[in-house]
């Protein structure tokens, strides 16, 4: 007899593609999420990026008379003095309610103090559980440092030492991320956009071909027709995965047109996201479909209501993060047996191949591999679930 | 006059010996529950055999035995000689099903819900049209033919998952209590398309709580009660087995409750 894998698909597809709520959320929200937040976020960086070297800080500054030479230095290295009149106690105040986001403060015995050799005191006033003005008064402490380094060193050239005497240690930084490598700190967050699209993609239609046919009391007619149940619940994976395939598609090109449309380079990366990197991401992520489609018909099949089948997969769809977020804390190196482990061996490559870095053949065949086998031993145990009698709830 | 009862003696032993749906000591249990204790009767060509009893007396289970989605724990049942367990693929050819519920695809025409079940059943796709066609015409269908099965009525519905379960020109149809949540009309439509297709010889089996309906329509009655079958037969028949004068109070007392009089 003839298989009817190609009826229960076509019918799948159709019946799904006219459930108008499911095909929104599966061709466009799910998508377009994505690369949506993705440019925001991107945005946000670099906006934050820029502003930290262009921008000239704004520093209120209480007693800026008692301390010309210092006022001068500020100025001099892009810093607004503001001018306020405050005491440490309203300094505080002012800090702590959001007024200023820092304040300095000069006391009046501070040129005195200066002249006479001994310690001058300045007093920054900050609020550190502030994570919003963090990044300005790093910048008032670094210059305030600066200055005071100046003085400390023309003070002893002045009494005819060497500066270097009292720098016993230099530390230099050496910062060894390229700019693509910096880069993929954000974008390998890609990699989970991609993949929980798909699973978006395929969500409704797992559920609606198992639990929500049989909450809808079509799967007992359908059981009793002359068609093994096998070629049933194939159909309706592999119509899943058309609809995840779709959905990735679709994610693939919003991302490749809103990533053109932020400017990388300013935050000193490139991306790597060109036609044939599209493709080969796209290439890489087809097993995964399958995988992925498998998965969700399976966790479904065991549920009793479509609701409750809505609650496990979305307990599911956080699976295939725990790989990234493993690698992103770890920061693995790909290696082979890391291509044996789905999601994973996408992220890792996909990640090399946005930094452009050279990826041996084996890595990409193993990981469709391993992703394809895991899959279709997903396929057959959903078929075996299908075959119990509890099927029918 | 002798020898046209003799004919009609030597018919019915052919639909005995040929019986198109038998079940043989059927049990089954779901979990602790013991829903079929020893379900044996048999129902031919031709006839039309109503499955009577209150709720929870086995009806749907025995039935789902027979249209092949549960297996019975212990004892056989066939269609057409296949048996269910072992030639479920052949007894699922030759059976035609009105589960409980119509159970169609709402985001599918009537028309799309009926050629779904067509496809499935290996029909060519030009015999298919013919056929879906017709039984659209027969089950007065033909107003909502091409509308989405969302907004039907329950009436509606069941017509469409008898054309449903027709498509394929079954020699056997299971029923499991079609006229479950329909009006008067759409009953007594029913009914006579049940008749009609009687009449072309094929063998209908359908269950029921309402004693009157299985009176009014069938030709042997099969009394199920707590798992069991407690009588079967011709309503005379049943009578007889029983000592009452009328199908009522032979049913009561069969089952011993008056649960399903209406």
């Amino acid at each position: 007899m003839k298989s009817r894998i190609g009826t229960v698909f076509r019918k799948e597809v159709l019946d799904n593609f006219r459930d108008r709520r499911s095909l929104m959320s599966a061709l466009f929200f799910g998508p377009l999420f994505g690369p949506f937040l993705f440019a925001i976020m991107i945005s946000f960086a670099l906006d934050k990026h820029v502003s930290e070297v262009d921008e000239p800080l704004q520093l209120p500054v209480s007693g800026a008379d008692n301390a010309p030479n210092l006022i001068a230095f500020l100025e001099r290295s892009n810093t607004e003095i503001v001018k306020i009149e405050a005491d440490l106690d309203s300094a505080r105040i002012k800090v702590r309610d959001g007024e200023h986001d820092l304040a300095l403060i000069i006391p009046a015995g501070f040129g005195e103090n200066f002249s006479a050799g001994q310690p001058a005191v300045v007093r920054l006033v900050s609020d550190s559980a502030n994570n919003n003005t963090a990044k300005d008064v790093r910048r008032a402490r670094a210059l305030l440092d600066a200055y005071q380094r100046r003085m400390g060193m023309l003070r002893l050239q002045a009494r005819g030492l060497n500066p270097t005497t009292v720098m016993p240690v230099i530390v230099e930084d050496v910062d060894v991320s390229t700019p693509t490598g910096r880069s993929v700190i954000l974008l390998g967050m890609m990699t989970y956009f991609v993949i929980f699209s798909m699973l978006m993609g395929g969500l409704y239609l797992a559920i609606d071909t198992t639990a929500g046919e049989r909450e809808r009391g079509s799967l007992e007619p359908l059981l009793t027709l002359p068609v093994p149940r096998s070629d049933l619940i194939i159909g309706k994976i592999l119509a899943t995965c058309v609809y995840m395939i779709t959905s990735l598609a679709v994610t693939l090109l919003a991302f490749s047109v809103s990533l053109q449309f932020v400017p990388l380079e300013e935050l000193g990366m490139t991306a790597n996201f060109g036609p044939s990197v599209v493709i080969r991401i796209f290439l890489l992520m087809l097993p995964f479909a399958l995988l992925g489609a498998a998965l969700m018909t399976c966790v479904a099949s065991f549920t009793k209501s479509y609701k409750e089948a809505q609650t496990y997969l979305t307990v599911v769809m956080l699976v295939p993060t725990l790989p990234i977020l493993f690698a992103a804390i770890r920061t693995v190196k790909p290696d082979l047996s890391y291509m044996m482990v789905p999601s994973l061996s996408q992220h890792l490559i996909i990640t090399d191949l946005m930094k452009a870095e050279p990826i041996p053949l084996a890595y990409p065949l193993v990981s469709m591999g391993s992703t394809l086998l895991l899959g279709l031993l997903l396929t057959a145990l959903a078929a075996r679930l299908y075959k119990r009698e509890g099927i029918l709830g | 006059m002798h020898g046209q009862a003799g004919a009609e003696s030597i018919f019915r032993q052919f639909f005995r010996t040929y019986a198109m749906i038998e079940a043989g000591a059927l049990s089954k249990s779901f979990g602790s529950v013991r829903a079929l204790k020893d379900i044996t009767f048999s129902a031919a060509d031709g006839r039309i055999t109503g499955l009577l009893g209150p709720n929870g007396a086995g009806k749907s289970t025995t039935l789902r035995i027979l249209y092949t989605v549960l297996r019975p724990d212990t004892g056989r049942a066939s269609v057409d000689g296949h048996d269910v367990v072992s030639d479920s693929l052949a007894a699922r050819r030759s059976i035609g099903v009105l589960p409980h519920g119509a159970g169609l695809y709402p985001h599918l025409t009537a028309r799309e819900n009926i050629t779904y079940y067509g496809r499935m059943h290996g029909i060519g796709n030009s015999a298919l049209g013919r056929r879906v066609d017709e039984l659209i015409a027969l089950l007065d269908i033909g107003e909502f033919a091409d509308r989405r099965a969302k907004g039907f009525s329950q009436g509606q519905r069941t017509k469409v998952a008898l054309a449903r379960a027709l498509v394929h020109q079954p020699r056997n149809l299971l029923l499991d209590e079609p006229t479950n949540g329909l009006d008067v009309m759409a009953t007594r439509a029913l009914r006579e398309m049940i008749l009609r297709l009687r009449d072309t010889g094929i063998c209908i089996l359908f269950s029921s709580h309402v004693m009157q309906e299985v009176a009014a329509l069938c030709d042997d009655i099969v009394i199920v009660g707590h798992g069991r079958v407690v009588a079967a037969g011709k309503p005379d028949e049943i009578r007889r087995q029983t000592g009452k004068s009328t199908l009522e109070e032979a049913f009561v007392a069969a089952i011993g409750t008056e649960e399903g009089l209406e």
